[in-house]
């Protein structure tokens, strides 16, 4: 099965995140509550049950005063390439065709029409980027007033999750068809609403294969790795920090294991 | 047929099997899916087209300009607009939550009378016309019986067009009593008026092109100041810039830091004056500016022939082995980050501001400019800038006999007294005088509340609401339905910032004058009038010489004539830069010496000797008994929080993590350490009680705060605007107490002594 089409440019969304650069402030949180209209109650505590996009985690070396160290780590979806490629572990298992892999942009997709809430893809999903609404969102006073007509809002009984701002592509193409160039969207003309909102620059997004794009060096950088590489996942999303302590948080290593990015350094 | 138990079960059984191999419970679950998508009160928002406008945000003090994304008459998004020169792009969470409070519960939707006891919330709508003629009535009547001095202003900001207004009424009206709420410009507005001669000007911090950031506690990158600004010049930190952070806790700044130096709160005064005795000692401060434009370096005689210790005699005193006795720091590091700031080349000192409490520590303030005065960095690229506001020129205020007999009277919040000369505001001072007064005595009898919620951000929170029940006659202008609106007798809202026209003055610390304009981007959604408007319209019905002294059609006139030459740059791009305000270090001092007075020969000492000018470190001792198990409760500053007069907007709110905010129970970060010696563990309930109030709070563990301190966060336990806003957790200011400096009258306070004990 031909997968993308020949007149489509294959393109490689993802993300490099830079933790060493992370304050927390959790702009790109805000933004993108906004952006996607993510709705909220008055009891947002019980995080297995929030609806959150991207979720800023505050993670410490442990290490007892004052040689505490704290790192911030967005995480949004991970949007997986899968072990064998097009082919995440949420996909797998959707009963519905509810959540797809999207060849010619990496994007992994989440159609509300279609999800009949059955939540296979949270269990399947090791990074808990997944949620479900278990609540009718509702917008009290007039708040509706501020919706964006280009995200739909939920309903409950769905999953939801991060899209990388999958309209702002959508809108990007458009606006680049009607001015006659189809296939070439600027780097700066798709960014997602998390990058473009991170005060000090942490968030760096893009085509990962494309070698004039900022993410693709920034992945090869020396110190990037990705969450829970091991488990084979190929996640399109990737993090710098030059702390070690950082990287084994980010995978679960034995006693004694070295991090790839510190092993040389040990040897 | 005689139907007995197993055929009924079997029965029963058949039926639901034959369901479950037909196709009907498949196709009903189908359904149901379909069906519960298609609920008509899902909304789907209208479309149209898409019109970016451009604004300046004032939620907060820091004045960052924002782009807005509307779809018809609709606000669906603001970001940080690229080409403002204070956030660049940058914005906080607040900003970004702004359309949460353009629509929503919490707004004022029209002029409000109270109807219940006051603080019941119990209001009801009242017309615009019949308000402000309330509103004239009760202050025509206080003035007819000579107390118009008995009535206050208090007010957010004393800069920019609407204070301004507000501070010409008094002055018409005849009332001294503008009163701008307590913050880190005190100290710094204090500190450049005795150094620098400079009276009741900006003092600002060139983040931006600054190389070595030594920062005193200051939450750069905990939403303290100007968010914005800060975060713009982090995100362009590269290689070769240095933040170094001086605090008690490993905060946000902290984290991001090359260096954390966690001195014991209240010693940084002594920390800043041991780094300016290893600059002098090693010869490293800036020699051209010491020799021509210094004064008090040296020990010096003066005309009665008295001798002075000079600064340089004072700091030798701080050797660094004895600041490391008292900050807790290591010598050696206190030297090496002394000589790496002395030795950067753009090397800025910052304090104040950005702490998380509103203290004014003098000595402090004065110990920080002093090292940037050390390195030469006074109204230099990278330094620290001092430069007045810009100001309006408009015709002079009339004002009859009543006017003049009120304006002479003194404040009621002794700000200017003979107890504290040099203070101009002194509003934590006025709730403990209201409740001292007797009740047909009072300081104040009219109160007018405009960009504040003093109920809310004041020491002592009860106390405050206690004296606030006292004020016969109370107005807010406030958007929201905050603490104090709650507690007013009369609300006359103004606009969202998206609604309305307005200036921006200089942020606060901000290295830079630049004067912003808030512009309206969609329509007022409410009955609601922008407050210069309603001031306008006050004075005006008030007539006399009072309303002869507001001779505009409509604020839109008066900002037109106010701001006169800038008005149509400032309409067209949105700021200014007046850099033409900052002036050059030749004339950049009015002190008698005509220099920077490292000895401020003007500092007023509550026992006016004059051995006390000179910065020291002076231990502070925080309200509160030192029992078995006491801790210092500080309060922090997180960006995720909105601590100040504007509450947290349910966005924010999500964001807060489940160690900081748990159902409703707010969590106190303390040292292990601490918790093993109160027998305390993670996620414990426990009271804390200070000499101010108590809490029940839950316990989180953090290594990364010094042991003995606990830190709440500022900014939650709201008990106005919605329910999506209050009822979250505990005021922090409820539990603190202010300290009044013996000279000053600010608050001194770092924190304050608490008992926490397992609930």
């Amino acid at each position: 099965m031909q997968k993308i089409p020949s007149h489509t440019k294959a393109r490689h969304f993802g993300m490099v995140i830079d933790v060493d650069k992370c304050t927390g402030c959790a702009s790109c949180m805000v933004a993108c509550y906004s952006e996607n209209n993510v709705s909220f109650r008055d009891e947002e505590s019980a995080k297995m049950l929030s609806l959150n996009w991207i979720m800023v985690y505050k993670l410490t070396n442990g290490e007892s005063f004052p040689d505490t160290e704290v790192c911030y780590l967005p995480q949004p979806c991970m949007h997986c390439d899968g072990k064998e490629f097009g082919k995440p572990p949420c996909v797998s298992v959707c009963p519905a065709v509810a959540t797809d892999f999207d060849w010619p942009t990496g994007i992994v997709s989440q159609i509300y029409t279609r999800c009949f809430g059955c939540r296979y893809c949270m269990a399947a999903c090791p990074y808990h980027a997944r949620q479900f609404n278990w609540w009718d969102p509702v917008w009290p006073a007039d708040m509706e007033k501020y919706l964006s007509p280009n995200v739909s809002a939920r309903t409950r009984g769905v999953v939801e999750k991060c899209s990388f701002c999958y309209h702002r592509f959508q809108l990007a193409r458009q606006k680049a068809y009607h001015e006659g160039r189809p296939e070439e969207i600027g780097e700066d003309e798709y960014q997602t609403a998390c990058t473009q909102a991170c005060p000090s620059g942490a968030i760096t997004f893009g085509d990962l294969d494309n070698p004039e794009h900022e993410v693709y060096k920034l992945k090869q950088d020396r110190y990037a790795f990705r969450l829970l590489e091991r488990l084979n996942t190929n996640p399109s999303v990737y993090y710098i920090s030059k702390r070690k302590w950082v990287h084994r948080m980010a995978d679960n290593y034995l006693e004694g294991e070295v991090p790839a990015a510190f092993a040389e350094n040990e040897a | 047929m005689k139907i007995d138990r197993r055929c009924f079960l079997s029965l029963a059984g058949g039926l639901v099997v034959g369901h479950l191999l037909s196709p009907v419970p498949w196709k009903m679950t189908d359904d149901i899916a379909i069906w519960s998508q298609n609920w008509p009160w899902t909304p789907v928002p209208e479309d149209g087209p898409v019109r970016w406008k451009e604004t300046v945000c004032t939620l907060c003090p820091g004045g960052c300009g924002v782009r807005v994304r509307t779809i018809r008459d609709r606000v669906v998004k603001i970001e940080g607009k690229e080409d403002h020169p204070v956030n660049r792009g940058s914005l906080c969470p607040l900003g970004y939550s702004s359309i949460q409070y353009l629509y929503g519960p919490s707004r004022v939707t029209t002029p409000m009378k109270r109807t219940g006891e006051r603080g019941s919330g119990e209001f009801e709508p009242i017309g615009w016309d019949a308000a402000i003629t309330e509103v004239t009535r009760k202050l025509g009547e206080l003035r007819q019986n000579g107390k118009s001095h008995k009535t206050a202003v208090i007010a957010g900001d004393d800069r920019g067009t609407v204070p301004y207004l507000f501070k010409r009424f008094l002055e018409a009206y005849g009332s001294p009593n503008f009163i701008r709420t307590p913050s880190g410009r005190d100290a710094h507005e204090t500190a450049a008026y005795l150094a620098q001669g400079k009276s009741a000007q900006n003092v600002g911090f060139d983040l931006e092109n600054a190389k070595y950031i030594l920062s005193f506690g200051c939450g750069l990158l905990d939403g303290c100041g100007a968010p914005g600004y800060q975060f713009a010049a982090y995100s362009n930190f590269g290689e070769d810039h240095k933040l170094v952070q001086v605090e008690p806790r490993l905060s946000n700044t902290a984290a991001r830091a090359e260096k954390w130096l966690p001195a014991k709160p209240g010693t940084e005064a002594a920390l800043a004056l041991s780094m300016a005795s290893v600059i002098i000692d090693r010869g490293l401060h800036n020699r051209n500016f010491i020799s021509n434009h210094a004064f008090g370096f040296e020990d010096f005689t003066d005309d009665n022939g008295n001798m002075h210790k000079g600064f340089r005699s004072l700091v030798s005193e701080y050797t660094p082995s004895k600041a490391a006795e008292i900050t807790g720091i290591d010598a050696r590091r206190i030297e090496s980050v002394a000589v790496e700031f002395a030795r950067s080349d753009k090397p800025v000192a910052i304090c104040g501001y950005y702490e998380s409490r509103n203290t004014a520590d003098i000595d402090k303030t004065l110990a920080v400019h002093a090292l940037n005065a050390l390195v030469g960095n006074i109204n230099q690229a990278g330094g620290m800038f001092v430069f007045p506001e810009p100001d309006y020129d408009l015709p002079e205020v009339q004002k009859d006999n009543a006017a003049s007999a009120g304006t002479e009277k003194p404040r009621a919040d002794l700000a200017g007294s003979d107890q504290y000369p040099q203070s101009r505001y002194l509003l934590n001072l006025l709730p403990k005088r209201i409740l001292e007064a007797r009740n047909n005595d009072l300081p104040v009898e009219a109160l007018l509340v405009v960009d504040a919620n003093p109920v809310y951000t004041l020491e002592e929170s009860e106390k405050v609401q206690e004296a606030f029940e006292k004020i016969p006659f109370i107005v807010s202008f406030s958007s929201f339905m905050d603490e104090t609106a709650k507690m007013a007798d009369i609300i006359l809202p103004d606009h969202h910032f998206l609604e309305g026209s307005r200036d921006v003055p200089a942020p606060a610390g901000v290295g830079m004058p630049v004067e912003g304009f808030s512009v309206p981007v969609v329509d007022p959604q409410y009955d609601t009038r922008n407050v210069g408007d309603t001031i306008i319209d006050i004075a005006q019905e008030m007539g006399g010489s009072i309303g002869s002294s507001f001779p505009w059609d409509d604020y839109g006139d008066f900002l037109e004539k106010a701001l006169s030459d800038r008005y149509r740059d400032l309409t067209r791009n949105g700021y200014i830069v007046n850099r033409d305000r900052v002036s050059g270090i030749s004339d950049a001092f009015e002190t008698d010496s005509g220099s920077y007075e490292f000895y401020p020969t003007r500092r007023h000492t509550a026992d006016n000797g004059d051995t006390d000018k000179l910065p020291a470190y002076r231990e502070i001792e925080i309200p509160g008994s030192n029992t078995n198990n006491a801790v210092a409760l500080v309060a922090y500053q997180s960006p995720r929080i909105a601590s100040g007069a504007v509450a947290n907007p349910p966005f924010m709110t999500k964001t807060i993590d489940s160690k900081t905010l748990k159902e409703d129970k707010l969590f106190i970060q303390i040292n292990p350490e601490t918790a093993r010696n109160l027998n305390l563990k993670q996620g414990d309930e426990a009271v804390i009680e200070t000499p101010a109030g108590k809490a029940t709070v839950r316990i989180d563990l953090f290594e990364g705060i010094m042991p003995g301190l606990a830190a709440m966060p500022a900014g939650l336990g709201h008990t106005a605007y919605s329910r999506f806003i209050a009822g979250k957790g505990v005021n922090v200011n409820a539990l603190l107490r202010a300290l009044p400096d013996p000279a000053y009258g600010m608050n001194t306070a770092w924190g304050i002594r608490a008992q926490l004990t397992k609930a």
